[in-house]
């Protein structure tokens, strides 16, 4: 195992009014874990705290790794990455979306194009490269979003609702993009859905967001 | 008829365009381009400062901005002449009555078109297009370019609105410019003045060249406007 990811104690309100009153978790295997639960529970909060995108009120996000435990510096945040529910999408084409990654990191552009040509095939979206991404259907915008995400090959992934908004045949390449990431054993996903066959097909680990609390699903 | 004998002239002259005619309209495009180039290069930073930075009466600085949007030319050229002229505080630079001090002139004219509107631009992006960003490992610095590079079309259509005010622009350039003919007389001022000789065509072939550039500017600020509004 690269990277772990452990919360402690997270709280979180907004407006006085809190939504994780105490949320503990460990991350630390390889694999899928699936967190559902009601809209509203927390879910996407406790997705982009442990994402690094907001802060906690309290309590610990501890990222660690051989190296022991990792600061919470741009290093360690080029190693995570969390797809938004809705697809930031850039005003420029489905090949420039999906290599922005790489381009933020200065990777040449040569290396740049061949592993977002490879992204692009795992996910299907190869013969949409020249698009303006903003044209695409919802489904394909939803591809792309976690191709962006993959090209940077990050160790643990975080998915908010991969396959809300989208039809059955996207979301079944979506699920058999995460199934193939879960057998390629490199990548830690984390994700959210509201679909409960979909959690139980995808999940090693399935977890309920309930009243602030982050629990197992029995 | 006297009227269309005016156009019948006025259209000639600009067919068999002389060299006065050609160095008139070439200096108003000198002289209105370099005005662009350096509020652009002032003006950006200052809508990217706006844009990313908290600071105290922040609102207040962006009003001011946009009231300066519609300053009169004439109070620009008088008091960039005050500051110009021989007793001036930049007496010394002896600038009053050259193109420099036009060009001056119009950057103040430009400065606030040009950093107003990319403000807007800058700050109408989308957030979700900056939390993208980060999410993607992007520095502050690095989310900063992108949000300013999906601005890139409000940008363009704010730096072309300036260029079209000051091309057409008389009051500033004037008062600074002294109208000196093969030195500082442009199009918008060899109007003013050949109207007044009532020479009204050489007047008219300029108000339709100055016409059509206008119209080339806005067919532009089109283009790029739809260009950016691909939004699906
Ligand atoms: N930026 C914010 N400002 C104020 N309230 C917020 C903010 N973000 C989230 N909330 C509130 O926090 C609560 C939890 O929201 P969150 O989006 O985490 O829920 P969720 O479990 O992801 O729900 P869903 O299943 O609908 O996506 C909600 O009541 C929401 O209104
Ligand atoms: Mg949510």
């Amino acid at each position: 195992m690269s990277l772990a990811l452990t919360a402690s104690h997270v709280r979180k309100s907004y407006n006085g009014r809190p939504v994780l009153e105490d949320v503990s978790m460990s991350f630390d295997r390889h694999g899928v874990y699936v967190m559902t639960g009601t809209n509203g529970s927390g879910k996407s909060t406790f997705l982009r705290i442990s994402a690094l995108i907001d802060d906690a009120d309290s309590g610990e996000i501890v990222f660690s790794s051989e190296e022991g435990i990792l600061k919470h510096d741009i290093r360690l945040k080029r190693r995570i990455t969390l797809v938004l529910p809705q697809i930031g999408i850039f005003n420029t084409t489905v090949f420039k979306n999906a290599a922005y990654g790489m381009n933020i990191r200065g990777v040449p552009g040569a290396e740049t194009a061949k592993k977002v040509e490879e992204v692009l095939a795992f996910v299907g979206l190869a013969h949409k490269k020249d698009q303006n991404a903003l044209t695409v259907s919802s489904g394909e915008r939803q591809r792309l979003g976690i191709a962006r995400a993959l090209v940077i090959e990050p160790e643990i992934l975080f998915l908010d609702e991969p396959t809300a908004s989208i039809d059955e045949k996207n979301s079944g390449i979506v699920e058999d993009i995460i199934m193939k990431l879960k057998a390629g054993g490199k990548t830690t996903v984390i994700m959210t859905t509201h679909d409960k066959d979909q959690a139980g097909r995808l999940a090693d680990t399935w977890l309920i967001m309930h009243e602030g609390r982050l629990i197992p699903h029995s | 008829m006297f009227l269309t004998e005016s156009f019948k002239t006025a259209f000639s002259l600009i067919v068999h365009l002389n060299a006065e005619l050609l160095g008139i309209i070439f200096l108003s495009l000198r002289v209105s381009g370099s005005a662009l180039v350096i509020s652009t290069l002032i003006g950006l930073p200052l809508a990217a400062f706006l844009g990313f930075r908290k600071f105290p009466l922040k609102g207040t600085f962006v009003s001011l901005l946009n009231t300066f949007m519609g300053l009169p030319p004439v109070v620009v050229g008088l008091l960039v002449y005050l500051f110009l002229s021989r007793s001036g505080p930049l007496g010394f630079l002896a600038l009053l009555y050259t193109p420099a001090a036009m060009i001056v002139a119009q950057s103040i004219l430009a400065l606030p078109i040009v950093a107003s509107l990319s403000y807007s631009a800058i700050v109408g992006v989308d957030p979700i297009i900056s939390q993208s960003s980060r999410t993607l490992g992007a520095t502050p610095y690095q989310v900063s370019l992108t949000i300013m590079k999906e601005a890139r079309f409000g940008i363009m259509s704010g730096v072309i609105a300036a260029f079209g005010r000051v091309m057409a622009e008389v009051g500033a350039i004037l008062i600074v410019g002294g109208n000196i003919a093969g030195y500082t007389r442009v199009m918008t001022t060899t109007i003013a003045l050949e109207t007044d000789k009532g020479n009204f065509e050489l007047a008219l072939a300029l108000g339709i060249i100055l016409l059509s550039i206008s119209l080339g500017i806005n067919f532009l600020l089109h283009l790029i406007q739809k260009k950016g509004t691909i939004r699906a």
